[in-house]
Protein backbone atom coordinates (compact mmCIF):
# COMPACT_ATOMS: atom_id res chain seq x y z
CA UNK A 1 0.00 0.00 0.00
CA UNK A 2 2.04 3.13 -1.37
CA UNK A 3 0.70 6.41 -2.78
CA UNK A 4 2.36 7.26 -5.75
CA UNK A 5 1.99 10.86 -8.16
CA UNK A 6 1.81 10.21 -11.91
CA UNK A 7 2.76 14.12 -13.06
CA UNK A 8 1.81 15.02 -16.37
CA UNK A 9 4.32 17.78 -17.67
CA UNK A 10 3.33 20.50 -20.41
CA UNK A 11 7.29 20.79 -20.57
CA UNK A 12 9.88 19.36 -19.00
CA UNK A 13 11.47 15.84 -18.67
CA UNK A 14 13.46 13.89 -21.07
CA UNK A 15 13.00 14.38 -24.51
CA UNK A 16 9.72 13.33 -25.74
CA UNK A 17 9.51 9.82 -27.85
CA UNK A 18 7.31 11.23 -30.30
CA UNK A 19 7.14 14.60 -31.22
CA UNK A 20 3.87 16.14 -30.71
CA UNK A 21 2.10 19.56 -30.86
CA UNK A 22 0.36 21.60 -27.81
CA UNK A 23 -3.13 20.36 -27.94
CA UNK A 24 -5.00 23.20 -29.40
CA UNK A 25 -3.30 22.16 -32.58
CA UNK A 26 -4.67 18.78 -32.79
CA UNK A 27 -7.77 17.84 -34.55
CA UNK A 28 -10.66 17.92 -32.23
CA UNK A 29 -11.60 14.03 -32.30
CA UNK A 30 -8.00 13.42 -31.78
CA UNK A 31 -8.05 15.78 -28.68
CA UNK A 32 -11.70 14.08 -27.47
CA UNK A 33 -9.91 10.29 -27.67
CA UNK A 34 -7.26 11.77 -25.83
CA UNK A 35 -9.58 13.30 -22.82
CA UNK A 36 -11.61 10.08 -23.07
CA UNK A 37 -8.74 7.99 -22.72
CA UNK A 38 -7.20 9.93 -19.32
CA UNK A 39 -10.96 9.82 -18.18
CA UNK A 40 -11.66 6.07 -18.65
CA UNK A 41 -8.29 5.36 -17.20
CA UNK A 42 -9.64 7.08 -13.79
CA UNK A 43 -12.47 5.50 -13.71
CA UNK A 44 -10.98 2.34 -13.89
CA UNK A 45 -8.47 3.09 -11.38
CA UNK A 46 -11.73 3.88 -9.30
CA UNK A 47 -13.07 1.01 -10.00
CA UNK A 48 -10.20 -1.10 -8.97
CA UNK A 49 -10.24 0.82 -5.57
CA UNK A 50 -6.57 2.52 -6.53
CA UNK A 51 -7.69 6.15 -7.42
CA UNK A 52 -7.33 8.45 -4.97
CA UNK A 53 -7.08 12.14 -6.80
CA UNK A 54 -6.69 13.42 -10.56
CA UNK A 55 -6.59 16.93 -11.30
CA UNK A 56 -5.30 19.18 -13.94
CA UNK A 57 -3.49 22.61 -14.02
CA UNK A 58 -3.75 26.13 -15.61
CA UNK A 59 -0.37 26.45 -17.42
CA UNK A 60 -0.23 30.11 -15.99
CA UNK A 61 0.65 30.72 -12.58
CA UNK A 62 2.46 33.16 -10.15
CA UNK A 63 5.27 33.32 -8.35
CA UNK A 64 4.21 34.37 -4.44
CA UNK A 65 6.84 35.79 -1.41
CA UNK A 66 6.26 37.19 1.82
CA UNK A 67 7.74 40.80 2.03
CA UNK A 68 7.74 41.68 5.45
CA UNK A 69 4.86 42.45 8.58
CA UNK A 70 2.15 44.57 7.09
CA UNK A 71 3.27 44.37 3.54
CA UNK A 72 0.86 42.66 1.11
CA UNK A 73 2.93 39.51 -0.68
CA UNK A 74 5.21 40.16 -3.70
CA UNK A 75 3.87 38.38 -7.05
CA UNK A 76 6.40 37.94 -9.84
CA UNK A 77 5.47 36.24 -13.24
CA UNK A 78 4.04 34.52 -14.86
CA UNK A 79 7.10 33.40 -16.69
CA UNK A 80 6.35 31.87 -20.29
CA UNK A 81 9.90 30.59 -20.21
CA UNK A 82 9.74 28.40 -17.75
CA UNK A 83 11.25 25.06 -18.58
CA UNK A 84 9.26 22.39 -16.72
CA UNK A 85 5.29 23.06 -16.57
CA UNK A 86 3.19 21.01 -14.89
CA UNK A 87 0.16 20.07 -16.47
CA UNK A 88 -1.33 18.13 -13.99
CA UNK A 89 -1.41 14.77 -12.16
CA UNK A 90 -3.17 11.73 -10.33
CA UNK A 91 -2.35 10.12 -7.10
CA UNK A 92 -2.81 6.67 -6.82
CA UNK A 93 -2.42 3.84 -3.89
CA UNK A 94 -1.21 0.90 -5.34
CA UNK A 95 0.03 -2.69 -3.87
CA UNK A 96 3.59 -2.19 -5.24
CA UNK A 97 6.06 0.33 -6.82
CA UNK A 98 6.05 -2.37 -10.20
CA UNK A 99 2.38 -2.01 -10.40
CA UNK A 100 2.27 2.09 -10.20
CA UNK A 101 5.02 1.26 -13.19
CA UNK A 102 2.94 -0.67 -15.27
CA UNK A 103 -0.35 2.17 -14.27
CA UNK A 104 1.94 4.67 -15.30
CA UNK A 105 3.30 3.28 -18.62
CA UNK A 106 -0.59 2.63 -19.14
CA UNK A 107 -1.59 6.09 -18.72
CA UNK A 108 1.34 7.27 -21.50
CA UNK A 109 -0.27 4.64 -23.82
CA UNK A 110 -3.26 7.60 -24.70
CA UNK A 111 -3.94 8.60 -28.09
CA UNK A 112 -1.97 11.06 -29.96
CA UNK A 113 -1.59 13.49 -32.51
CA UNK A 114 -2.11 10.69 -34.99
CA UNK A 115 -4.65 8.34 -33.16
CA UNK A 116 -1.82 6.39 -31.96
CA UNK A 117 -0.21 5.68 -28.88
CA UNK A 118 1.80 9.28 -27.74
CA UNK A 119 4.43 7.82 -25.60
CA UNK A 120 4.56 10.72 -23.36
CA UNK A 121 6.87 11.05 -20.35
CA UNK A 122 5.15 10.27 -16.98
CA UNK A 123 7.01 11.28 -13.98
CA UNK A 124 6.15 8.82 -11.00
CA UNK A 125 7.00 9.95 -7.28
CA UNK A 126 6.54 8.52 -4.08
CA UNK A 127 4.83 10.21 -1.38
CA UNK A 128 6.40 10.11 1.86
CA UNK A 129 4.59 7.76 4.60
CA UNK A 130 4.20 7.75 8.18
CA UNK A 131 6.57 6.28 9.87
CA UNK A 132 6.01 2.65 11.15
CA UNK A 133 5.16 2.05 14.50
CA UNK A 134 7.87 -1.09 14.58
CA UNK A 135 10.96 0.11 14.59
CA UNK A 136 13.65 -2.50 15.39
CA UNK B 1 -22.54 1.07 24.59
CA UNK B 2 -20.11 2.82 23.35
CA UNK B 3 -19.07 1.94 19.88
CA UNK B 4 -15.62 -0.56 20.05
CA UNK B 5 -18.57 -2.77 21.42
CA UNK B 6 -20.67 -2.58 18.98
CA UNK B 7 -17.96 -3.41 16.76
CA UNK B 8 -16.94 -6.09 18.66
CA UNK B 9 -20.41 -8.05 17.76
CA UNK B 10 -19.92 -7.29 14.04
CA UNK B 11 -17.92 -10.53 13.01
CA UNK B 12 -20.57 -12.73 15.22
CA UNK B 13 -23.50 -11.41 13.50
CA UNK B 14 -22.45 -11.27 9.72
CA UNK B 15 -21.51 -15.24 10.92
CA UNK B 16 -25.05 -15.42 11.98
CA UNK B 17 -26.19 -14.38 8.86
CA UNK B 18 -23.78 -17.08 6.58
CA UNK B 19 -24.82 -20.14 8.86
CA UNK B 20 -28.54 -18.74 7.93
CA UNK B 21 -27.96 -19.19 4.34
CA UNK B 22 -26.63 -15.99 3.31
CA UNK B 23 -23.81 -15.78 1.08
CA UNK B 24 -20.87 -13.44 2.64
CA UNK B 25 -20.45 -10.39 0.32
CA UNK B 26 -24.53 -10.06 0.54
CA UNK B 27 -24.22 -10.55 4.43
CA UNK B 28 -21.26 -8.42 4.82
CA UNK B 29 -22.86 -5.49 3.14
CA UNK B 30 -26.34 -6.01 5.60
CA UNK B 31 -24.29 -6.08 8.23
CA UNK B 32 -22.79 -2.92 7.20
CA UNK B 33 -25.86 -0.81 7.01
CA UNK B 34 -27.10 -2.42 10.46
CA UNK B 35 -24.27 -1.21 11.66
CA UNK B 36 -24.16 2.38 10.40
CA UNK B 37 -28.07 2.58 11.44
CA UNK B 38 -26.52 1.45 14.82
CA UNK B 39 -24.23 4.04 15.30
CA UNK B 40 -27.00 6.58 14.20
CA UNK B 41 -30.08 5.43 16.46
CA UNK B 42 -27.99 3.47 19.59
CA UNK B 43 -26.67 6.80 21.46
CA UNK B 44 -30.90 8.39 21.37
CA UNK B 45 -32.24 4.65 21.90
CA UNK B 46 -30.03 2.17 22.58
CA UNK B 47 -31.93 -1.33 22.20
CA UNK B 48 -32.13 -4.00 25.28
CA UNK B 49 -30.28 -6.71 23.37
CA UNK B 50 -27.73 -5.23 21.09
CA UNK B 51 -26.41 -8.45 19.00
CA UNK B 52 -30.50 -9.22 18.95
CA UNK B 53 -31.13 -6.08 17.20
CA UNK B 54 -28.16 -5.93 14.94
CA UNK B 55 -29.39 -9.80 13.41
CA UNK B 56 -32.84 -8.85 13.16
CA UNK B 57 -31.68 -5.07 11.10
CA UNK B 58 -29.20 -6.97 9.29
CA UNK B 59 -31.14 -9.82 8.07
CA UNK B 60 -33.82 -7.92 7.03
CA UNK B 61 -31.97 -5.75 5.21
CA UNK B 62 -30.35 -8.98 3.75
CA UNK B 63 -33.71 -9.84 2.51
CA UNK B 64 -34.27 -6.89 0.97
CA UNK B 65 -30.68 -6.77 -1.15
CA UNK B 66 -32.08 -10.44 -2.10
CA UNK B 67 -34.92 -9.75 -3.05
CA UNK B 68 -33.52 -6.90 -5.21
CA UNK B 69 -31.77 -9.24 -7.09
CA UNK B 70 -34.18 -11.44 -8.74
CA UNK B 71 -31.85 -14.06 -9.37
CA UNK B 72 -31.73 -14.55 -6.33
CA UNK B 73 -35.03 -15.27 -5.39
CA UNK B 74 -35.09 -18.74 -5.78
CA UNK B 75 -32.30 -19.28 -2.72
CA UNK B 76 -34.23 -16.70 -1.21
CA UNK B 77 -36.86 -18.51 -0.59
CA UNK B 78 -35.21 -21.22 0.35
CA UNK B 79 -33.03 -19.22 2.91
CA UNK B 80 -36.79 -18.10 4.61
CA UNK B 81 -37.67 -21.61 4.80
CA UNK B 82 -34.41 -22.86 6.34
CA UNK B 83 -33.96 -20.18 8.89
CA UNK B 84 -32.54 -21.82 11.94
CA UNK B 85 -31.87 -20.31 15.19
CA UNK B 86 -29.19 -17.61 16.07
CA UNK B 87 -27.99 -20.08 18.63
CA UNK B 88 -25.16 -22.98 17.48
CA UNK B 89 -22.90 -20.38 16.66
CA UNK B 90 -19.50 -20.46 18.08
CA UNK B 91 -16.22 -18.40 17.87
CA UNK B 92 -14.95 -20.71 15.37
CA UNK B 93 -17.15 -18.75 12.79
CA UNK B 94 -15.24 -15.46 13.76
CA UNK B 95 -12.10 -17.58 12.94
CA UNK B 96 -13.64 -18.25 10.07
CA UNK B 97 -14.19 -14.60 9.41
CA UNK B 98 -10.32 -13.81 9.89
CA UNK B 99 -9.32 -16.26 7.36
CA UNK B 100 -11.73 -15.40 4.87
CA UNK B 101 -11.03 -11.50 4.98
CA UNK B 102 -6.70 -12.40 4.78
CA UNK B 103 -7.39 -14.78 1.95
CA UNK B 104 -3.92 -15.64 0.23
CA UNK B 105 -6.01 -14.27 -3.06
CA UNK B 106 -6.20 -11.39 -1.94
CA UNK B 107 -3.54 -8.25 -2.23
CA UNK B 108 -2.77 -6.96 0.91
CA UNK B 109 -4.53 -3.64 0.71
CA UNK B 110 -7.56 -5.92 -0.27
CA UNK B 111 -6.95 -8.34 2.80
CA UNK B 112 -6.07 -5.18 5.26
CA UNK B 113 -9.51 -3.22 4.12
CA UNK B 114 -12.07 -6.34 4.11
CA UNK B 115 -10.33 -6.96 7.35
CA UNK B 116 -11.38 -3.83 9.30
CA UNK B 117 -14.72 -3.89 7.85
CA UNK B 118 -15.74 -7.36 8.11
CA UNK B 119 -14.19 -8.40 10.97
CA UNK B 120 -13.51 -4.84 12.49
CA UNK B 121 -16.61 -3.31 11.75
CA UNK B 122 -15.22 -0.36 10.92
CA UNK B 123 -17.23 1.62 8.07
CA UNK B 124 -16.04 2.01 4.98
CA UNK B 125 -15.60 6.15 4.95
CA UNK B 126 -13.76 5.51 8.56
CA UNK B 127 -11.27 2.85 6.77
CA UNK B 128 -10.71 5.20 3.51
CA UNK B 129 -9.50 8.17 5.92
CA UNK B 130 -7.42 5.79 7.73
CA UNK B 131 -5.60 5.52 4.86
CA UNK B 132 -6.38 8.56 3.13
CA UNK B 133 -7.97 7.27 -0.20
CA UNK B 134 -12.33 8.54 -1.27
CA UNK B 135 -14.54 6.74 0.20
CA UNK B 136 -15.61 5.22 -3.30
CA UNK B 137 -12.43 3.75 -4.10
CA UNK B 138 -12.69 2.22 -0.95
CA UNK B 139 -15.85 1.06 -1.25
CA UNK B 140 -14.76 -0.63 -4.48
CA UNK B 141 -11.33 -1.58 -2.99
CA UNK B 142 -13.93 -3.72 -0.60
CA UNK B 143 -16.40 -5.34 -3.14
CA UNK B 144 -14.00 -6.37 -5.40
CA UNK B 145 -12.28 -8.38 -2.33
CA UNK B 146 -15.55 -9.79 -1.56
CA UNK B 147 -15.66 -11.35 -5.27
CA UNK B 148 -12.25 -12.56 -5.11
CA UNK B 149 -13.31 -14.36 -2.45
CA UNK B 150 -16.72 -15.33 -3.23
CA UNK B 151 -15.90 -18.44 -4.60
CA UNK B 152 -14.28 -19.57 -1.07
CA UNK B 153 -16.21 -21.48 1.29
CA UNK B 154 -16.82 -20.20 4.31
CA UNK B 155 -15.56 -23.01 6.11
CA UNK B 156 -12.15 -23.80 4.28
CA UNK B 157 -9.36 -24.30 6.22
CA UNK B 158 -7.59 -21.30 7.17
CA UNK B 159 -3.94 -20.45 8.00
CA UNK B 160 -3.15 -18.42 11.08
CA UNK B 161 0.18 -16.43 9.24
CA UNK B 162 -1.88 -15.52 6.48
CA UNK B 163 -3.74 -13.41 8.98
CA UNK B 164 -1.07 -12.22 11.10
CA UNK B 165 0.82 -10.70 8.05
CA UNK B 166 -2.42 -8.36 8.26
CA UNK B 167 -2.65 -7.74 10.97
CA UNK B 168 0.69 -6.89 11.30
CA UNK B 169 0.66 -4.14 8.35
CA UNK B 170 -2.46 -2.91 10.11
CA UNK B 171 -0.21 -1.96 13.05
CA UNK B 172 2.22 -0.76 11.09
CA UNK B 173 1.52 1.00 8.33
CA UNK B 174 -1.60 2.95 9.54
CA UNK B 175 -2.35 6.16 9.64
CA UNK B 176 -3.45 8.16 12.89
CA UNK B 177 -7.02 9.35 11.82
CA UNK B 178 -9.91 8.96 13.97
CA UNK B 179 -9.59 5.57 13.98
CA UNK B 180 -6.58 4.53 15.60
CA UNK B 181 -5.66 2.03 13.30
CA UNK B 182 -2.46 0.67 16.31
CA UNK B 183 -5.03 -0.08 18.61
CA UNK B 184 -7.50 -1.87 16.13
CA UNK B 185 -5.01 -3.96 15.60
CA UNK B 186 -4.52 -5.13 19.07
CA UNK B 187 -7.77 -5.56 19.48
CA UNK B 188 -8.29 -8.13 16.64
CA UNK B 189 -5.08 -9.92 17.10
CA UNK B 190 -6.12 -10.10 20.71
CA UNK B 191 -9.63 -11.60 19.58
CA UNK B 192 -7.61 -14.13 17.34
CA UNK B 193 -5.55 -15.15 20.56
CA UNK B 194 -8.80 -15.92 22.34
CA UNK B 195 -9.57 -18.20 19.26
CA UNK B 196 -6.64 -19.52 18.42
CA UNK B 197 -3.92 -21.39 20.49
CA UNK B 198 -1.02 -20.49 18.02
CA UNK B 199 2.44 -19.17 19.10
CA UNK B 200 2.66 -16.72 16.60
CA UNK B 201 -0.10 -15.11 17.04
CA UNK B 202 0.26 -14.24 20.74
CA UNK B 203 4.04 -13.66 19.59
CA UNK B 204 1.78 -10.57 17.46
CA UNK B 205 0.26 -9.23 20.01
CA UNK B 206 2.76 -9.37 22.35
CA UNK B 207 4.92 -7.21 20.03
CA UNK B 208 2.41 -5.07 19.34
CA UNK B 209 2.01 -4.29 22.81
CA UNK B 210 5.46 -3.59 23.40
CA UNK B 211 5.70 -1.15 20.79
CA UNK B 212 2.27 0.38 21.49
CA UNK B 213 3.76 1.08 25.34
CA UNK B 214 6.47 3.43 23.88
CA UNK B 215 4.24 5.56 21.79
CA UNK B 216 3.93 8.29 24.21
CA UNK B 217 7.94 8.45 23.97
CA UNK B 218 8.39 7.82 20.66
CA UNK B 219 8.11 11.49 19.40
CA UNK B 220 7.84 15.27 20.20
CA UNK B 221 5.04 17.18 20.76
CA UNK B 222 5.64 18.23 17.17
CA UNK B 223 5.69 15.29 15.77
CA UNK B 224 9.61 14.75 16.02
CA UNK B 225 11.09 11.03 16.24
CA UNK B 226 12.92 10.87 19.27
CA UNK B 227 15.28 7.98 18.82
CA UNK B 228 15.10 4.96 21.66
CA UNK B 229 18.32 5.65 23.08
CA UNK B 230 16.86 9.29 24.14
CA UNK B 231 13.35 8.45 25.25
CA UNK B 232 12.25 9.07 28.37
CA UNK B 233 11.59 5.89 29.27
CA UNK B 234 9.21 6.63 32.61
CA UNK B 235 6.69 7.98 30.06
CA UNK B 236 7.10 4.01 28.51
CA UNK B 237 3.21 1.98 29.52
CA UNK B 238 4.30 -0.70 32.41
CA UNK B 239 1.00 -2.10 32.35
CA UNK B 240 1.38 -2.36 28.31
CA UNK B 241 5.38 -3.77 28.92
CA UNK B 242 3.96 -6.13 31.87
CA UNK B 243 1.20 -7.48 29.57
CA UNK B 244 3.07 -8.22 26.90
CA UNK B 245 6.01 -9.67 28.74
CA UNK B 246 3.53 -12.61 30.14
CA UNK B 247 2.08 -13.16 27.01
CA UNK B 248 5.35 -13.43 24.86
CA UNK B 249 6.85 -15.47 28.22
CA UNK B 250 4.10 -17.95 28.00
CA UNK B 251 4.19 -18.43 23.83
CA UNK B 252 7.88 -18.45 24.49
CA UNK B 253 7.48 -21.49 27.14
CA UNK B 254 6.19 -23.62 24.33
CA UNK B 255 9.01 -23.68 22.52
CA UNK B 256 7.67 -23.31 18.85
CA UNK B 257 9.81 -20.07 17.89
CA UNK B 258 8.68 -17.73 14.99
CA UNK B 259 9.38 -14.57 13.90
CA UNK B 260 6.82 -12.45 15.71
CA UNK B 261 8.06 -14.26 18.83
CA UNK B 262 11.77 -13.32 18.24
CA UNK B 263 10.81 -9.46 17.14
CA UNK B 264 8.80 -9.23 20.13
CA UNK B 265 11.59 -10.89 22.29
CA UNK B 266 13.98 -8.24 21.40
CA UNK B 267 10.91 -5.41 22.18
CA UNK B 268 11.19 -7.22 25.45
CA UNK B 269 14.60 -6.65 26.38
CA UNK B 270 14.37 -3.09 25.31
CA UNK B 271 11.69 -2.63 27.83
CA UNK B 272 13.54 -4.86 30.22
CA UNK B 273 16.13 -1.92 30.33
CA UNK B 274 15.88 1.01 32.72
CA UNK B 275 18.68 3.20 30.69
CA UNK B 276 19.56 2.73 27.01
CA UNK B 277 22.92 2.21 28.86
CA UNK B 278 21.97 -0.96 30.56
CA UNK B 279 20.49 -2.89 27.19
CA UNK B 280 21.64 -6.39 27.18
CA UNK B 281 22.83 -6.03 23.52
CA UNK B 282 24.49 -9.38 23.65
CA UNK B 283 21.46 -11.16 23.80
CA UNK B 284 19.65 -8.89 21.58
CA UNK B 285 22.05 -10.04 18.91
CA UNK B 286 21.29 -13.51 19.38
CA UNK B 287 17.57 -12.77 18.96
CA UNK B 288 18.68 -11.20 15.84
CA UNK B 289 20.55 -14.34 14.51
CA UNK B 290 17.60 -16.70 15.34
CA UNK B 291 15.16 -14.18 13.28
CA UNK B 292 17.97 -14.22 10.62
CA UNK B 293 17.59 -17.92 10.80
CA UNK B 294 13.64 -17.88 10.75
CA UNK B 295 13.40 -15.01 7.78
CA UNK B 296 16.64 -14.67 5.79
CA UNK B 297 15.36 -11.31 5.78
CA UNK B 298 17.54 -8.34 5.00
CA UNK B 299 16.29 -6.24 7.15
CA UNK B 300 16.89 -8.22 9.88
CA UNK B 301 20.72 -8.40 8.57
CA UNK B 302 20.63 -4.72 8.68
CA UNK B 303 19.40 -4.08 12.32
CA UNK B 304 21.33 -7.02 13.41
CA UNK B 305 24.32 -4.66 12.33
CA UNK B 306 22.93 -2.15 14.30
CA UNK B 307 22.69 -4.32 17.59
CA UNK B 308 26.38 -5.74 16.92
CA UNK B 309 27.36 -2.19 16.92
CA UNK B 310 26.31 -1.49 20.19
CA UNK B 311 26.98 -4.98 21.83
CA UNK B 312 31.05 -5.44 20.57
CA UNK B 313 31.52 -1.93 19.04
CA UNK B 314 31.20 0.00 15.67
CA UNK B 315 34.01 -1.32 13.97
CA UNK B 316 32.25 -4.69 14.62
CA UNK B 317 28.44 -3.44 13.49
CA UNK B 318 30.15 -2.12 10.31
CA UNK B 319 32.23 -5.47 9.64
CA UNK B 320 27.92 -7.20 10.08
CA UNK B 321 26.88 -4.26 7.68
CA UNK B 322 29.41 -4.96 5.07
CA UNK B 323 27.27 -8.02 4.69
CA UNK B 324 24.23 -6.19 3.74
CA UNK B 325 22.68 -5.85 0.55
CA UNK B 326 23.48 -2.05 -0.50
CA UNK B 327 19.67 -1.69 -1.70
CA UNK B 328 18.25 -2.42 1.51
CA UNK B 329 16.10 0.47 3.00
CA UNK B 330 17.58 2.35 6.13
CA UNK B 331 21.64 0.76 5.36
CA UNK B 332 22.91 4.44 4.46
CA UNK B 333 21.36 5.62 8.06
CA UNK B 334 22.76 2.97 9.88
CA UNK B 335 26.04 3.24 8.43
CA UNK B 336 25.93 6.92 9.07
CA UNK B 337 25.14 6.44 12.87
CA UNK B 338 28.19 3.65 12.97
CA UNK B 339 31.01 6.11 11.43
CA UNK B 340 29.38 8.75 13.48
CA UNK B 341 30.64 6.33 16.22
CA UNK B 342 34.08 5.34 14.95
CA UNK B 343 34.81 9.22 14.72
CA UNK B 344 34.86 9.71 11.59
CA UNK B 345 32.19 12.70 11.26
CA UNK B 346 32.26 14.44 7.62
CA UNK B 347 31.41 10.71 6.49
CA UNK B 348 28.84 10.69 8.82
CA UNK B 349 27.11 14.11 7.73
CA UNK B 350 27.29 13.09 4.20
CA UNK B 351 25.88 9.52 4.91
CA UNK B 352 23.10 11.32 6.98
CA UNK B 353 22.20 13.72 4.10
CA UNK B 354 22.20 10.73 1.96
CA UNK B 355 19.74 8.63 4.16
CA UNK B 356 17.34 11.75 4.44
CA UNK B 357 16.74 12.20 0.88
CA UNK B 358 16.18 8.32 0.54
CA UNK B 359 13.76 7.91 3.03
CA UNK B 360 10.21 6.76 2.99
CA UNK B 361 9.04 8.78 5.44
CA UNK B 362 8.61 12.15 6.60
CA UNK B 363 9.44 11.74 10.47
CA UNK B 364 12.70 9.49 9.34
CA UNK B 365 13.78 12.53 6.41
CA UNK B 366 13.57 15.23 9.13
CA UNK B 367 15.20 13.05 11.92
CA UNK B 368 17.95 12.27 9.66
CA UNK B 369 18.36 15.91 7.67
CA UNK B 370 18.59 16.56 12.13
CA UNK B 371 21.38 14.28 12.34
CA UNK B 372 23.29 15.98 9.61
CA UNK B 373 22.58 19.29 10.40
CA UNK B 374 23.91 18.43 13.33
CA UNK B 375 27.18 17.36 12.06
CA UNK B 376 27.87 19.59 9.53
CA UNK B 377 27.70 22.25 12.28
CA UNK B 378 30.08 20.43 14.60
CA UNK B 379 32.58 20.09 11.52
CA UNK B 380 32.25 23.83 11.03
CA UNK B 381 33.76 24.68 14.50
Amino acid sequence: MAKYLILKHYRGGPTPYVAFEPLDRWAPDKVDAHMKYMHDFAAKLQETGEFVDGQALSPEGTFVRYDGEGRPPVTDGPFAETKDLIAGWMVIDVDSYDRALELAGELSAAPGQDGKPIHEWLELRPFLTEAPRVTE
Amino acid sequence: MNETLLRELIPAVTSVLVRRGADFATAEDAVQEALIRALRSWPADPPADPKGWLITVAWRRFLDLSRADSARQAREARVEAELPAASGQSADDTLQLYFLCAHPSLTPSSAVALTLRAVGGLTTKQIAEAYLVPEATMAQRISRAKRTVSGVRFDEPGNVATVLRVLYLVFNEGYSGEVDLAEEAIRLTRQLTSMSDDEEAAGLLALMLLHHARRSARTTRTGALIPLAEQDRTRWDAALIAEGVAILQSALARDRLGEYQAQAAIAALHADAQAAAETDWVQIVEWYDELERLTHSPVVRLNRAVAVGEARGADAGLAALAEVDPSVPRRTAVEAYLRERTGDLALAARLYGDAARAAGNLAERDHLTRQAARLNEALRA
